[in-house]
């Protein structure tokens, strides 16, 4: 079950405040999910060639006695990879990492702003009690039940996790400013979406859609003139759009 | 002019800027990703805030529910982050770290050293005096491969450069280290009671072991194998216990506006500290695996070890190691 999405205000100096839409524990965990199979692939990749490079053949088997060129360069980076990847990697892209840019969330401090270094090795310092008694219990439990769905680690450091909206994208908005003489402000911009989506759709959804615009916004059908139907509903709305 | 034809026209004014909105972010997108380093991009970027605020403010009230408003509160919020976040100078912020913020930490949390010294050391004395008066409670805290190699008057220590190599047995011991010294600042969450136990639990271990080992006569041996890393690796499991306690202590006892703004003062605070115990713990895991099993090397030299890694530590945490001078009174 999740409530509506709870924003992270912050001041400015302009006096309009700053909006960030704090991100819940489902896409907490897929950022998660993406990244610990990141990891673990990186990590394996590197034990699998460490260890074909060294045996010098096709096997993964380690040496018989203890060695410590074995444990130097095919055991101990793999190891490295695998428990240091967040610590150096949010250190490195400062709040972020693969697994979370993919799933368009990111780190930021209570202010806004980047966490610092201090804060972000703190956090990763208490995944051991939020990893506790076993996967991530501990830090699930604490991401449902506090409002900012924070985890331990994120309540020491003073960070919250807030989706990046990277991917939001102006409308048509040349075409609906233009269209204000007919359409007001939220038609053009229905408009000028269905337009960008008219290729993903289905010809018989974006016909419907079609009709339902032009009936709302008055413009009229397409003339059966024996033509391309599709071609002809795309016409009647660019029409609307760009109409004065 | 009714409301709704006013309402139209400043929509269709606003939503006229929308170049406008595109240049700033992608200015402000360069800016941020560090591809670019114009000085004309970073001196359009207040302007670009502004500009994106007044309008942002604008959209919120016209255009409450609209891609329009969702494509500002982006760009204003990325502006934002872009603006107000500080240079990121690795090198320099290391130095600062380790010259001025941890030697502040360090006299910040010297009670809770003291404290935690003092049960470390009242929890050793306790498990020597227990293994010595009843010996055979010493398998309560070691195990039987220990108690047998001991009884057959040997160290466990003894022969272990044969078994495992020097680097493999390092890093061993400092991942080993490592994760107690962590443990013991993150069980200080539990409102100080993990960071107690973990301190008087290795406290008891070290004093029954010592005493069990002191019946069978190898008090000494043993002292020789723990003097080069043993004096800064307790040293810093204290340190580790002081940085957990001072968590413990803002959840019991919250200073600030709440319990959880204590507890994150105190975290961040008492965790830079952590970064200190870590650095200082790969070295103790470096003369655990090279020096300490090492019979080659003669007592006085494992003691000029462990003095003079003592010694760095000092130096380390006081920030003279840095270049840090001693406040004088005026």
């Amino acid at each position: 079950m999740s409530g509506p999405v709870r924003d992270l205000t912050v001041d400015s100096v302009t006096g309009i405040d700053v909006s960030l839409p704090v991100a819940g524990p489902g896409a907490r965990a897929y950022a998660f999910l993406l990244d610990w199979h990141i990891r673990l692939i990186v990590a394996l990749a590197w034990f699998v060639v460490g260890a074909l490079l060294y045996n010098g053949r096709p096997s993964l088997a380690p040496p018989l006695s203890n060695d410590a060129r074995w444990f130097g360069t095919v055991v101990a980076p793999a190891l490295a990879i695998y428990f240091l990847y967040h610590c150096v990697l949010e250190l490195a892209m400062r709040g972020s990492t693969p697994g979370k840019r993919m799933a368009g969330v990111r780190l930021v401090a209570r202010d806004g702003g980047s966490p610092s270094a201090g804060a972000l090795l703190t956090r990763n310092v208490f995944r051991l009690v939020d990893s506790l008694p076993l996967c991530y219990g501990v830090g699930l439990i604490s991401v449902v039940l506090t409002r900012d769905h924070l985890r331990i680690g994120d309540m020491a450091a003073g960070t919250l996790l807030v989706f990046e909206r990277a991917e939001a994208r102006l409308p048509g908005s040349a075409a609906a400013a233009r269209g204000a003489g007919h359409l007001d402000a939220a038609g053009a911009e229905i408009v000028a979406e269905l337009l960008e989506r008219w290729s993903t759709l289905t010809p018989e959804a974006r016909q419907r859609l079609a009709r339902q615009v032009l009936d709302r916004y008055g413009g009229g059908e397409p003339a059966a003139s024996g033509g391309d139907p599709d071609a002809a509903w795309r016409a009647e709305l660019e029409r609307l759009a760009s109409s004065r | 002019m009714d409301g709704a034809a006013r309402q139209r026209a400043l929509s269709a004014s606003l939503l006229q800027r929308a170049g406008l909105w595109r240049e700033a972010d992608a200015r402000t997108r360069r800016l941020s990703s560090g591809r670019s380093d114009d000085a004309a991009d970073a001196t359009h970027l207040a302007d670009d805030y502004r500009l994106l605020a007044h309008d942002l403010a604008r959209a919120r009230t016209l255009l409450p529910d609209s891609r329009t408003r969702e494509y500002l509160e982006a760009a204003y919020a990325r502006a934002h982050a872009t603006l107000h976040r500080g240079a990121w100078h690795i090198g320099s912020e290391l130095l600062t770290l380790f010259r001025d913020e941890i030697p502040a930490v360090v006299r910040a949390l010297r009670p809770y050293i003291i404290w935690s010294t003092t049960i470390f050391a009242l929890a050793a004395l306790a498990g020597y005096a227990l293994v010595h008066r009843y010996p055979e409670l010493i398998a309560l805290f070691a195990s039987p491969d220990l108690i047998a190699t001991v009884e057959r008057g040997k160290l466990w220590t003894e022969g272990l450069l044969n078994i495992v190599p020097s680097s493999v047995l390092s890093v061993q011991i400092l991942s080993r280290n490592i994760s107690v010294s962590l443990f013991a600042y993150c069980a200080g969450f539990l409102f100080g009671l993990g960071t107690l136990y973990i301190l008087g639990l290795n406290g008891l271990m070290l004093g029954a072991v010592f005493a069990f080992v002191s019946r069978h006569g190898l008090g000494g041996p043993l002292a020789s194998f723990i003097v080069a890393h043993g004096c800064v690796e307790l040293s810093v499991l204290c340190l580790s216990g002081a940085a957990g306690a001072a968590v413990g202590e803002a959840l019991v006892r919250p200073t600030h506006a709440g319990r959880i703004e204590s507890f994150r003062i105190a975290a961040l605070r008492s965790g830079k500290l952590l970064i200190a115990c870590v650095a200082l713990l790969v070295g103790c895991g470096l003369i655990e695996g090279y020096v300490s099993p090492n019979p080659g090397v003669a007592l006085w030299a494992r003691l000029g070890v462990g003095v003079g890694y003592w010694l760095f530590m000092l130096a380390l945490l006081s920030g003279r190691l840095f270049g840090r001078r001693a406040a004088h009174p005026r």
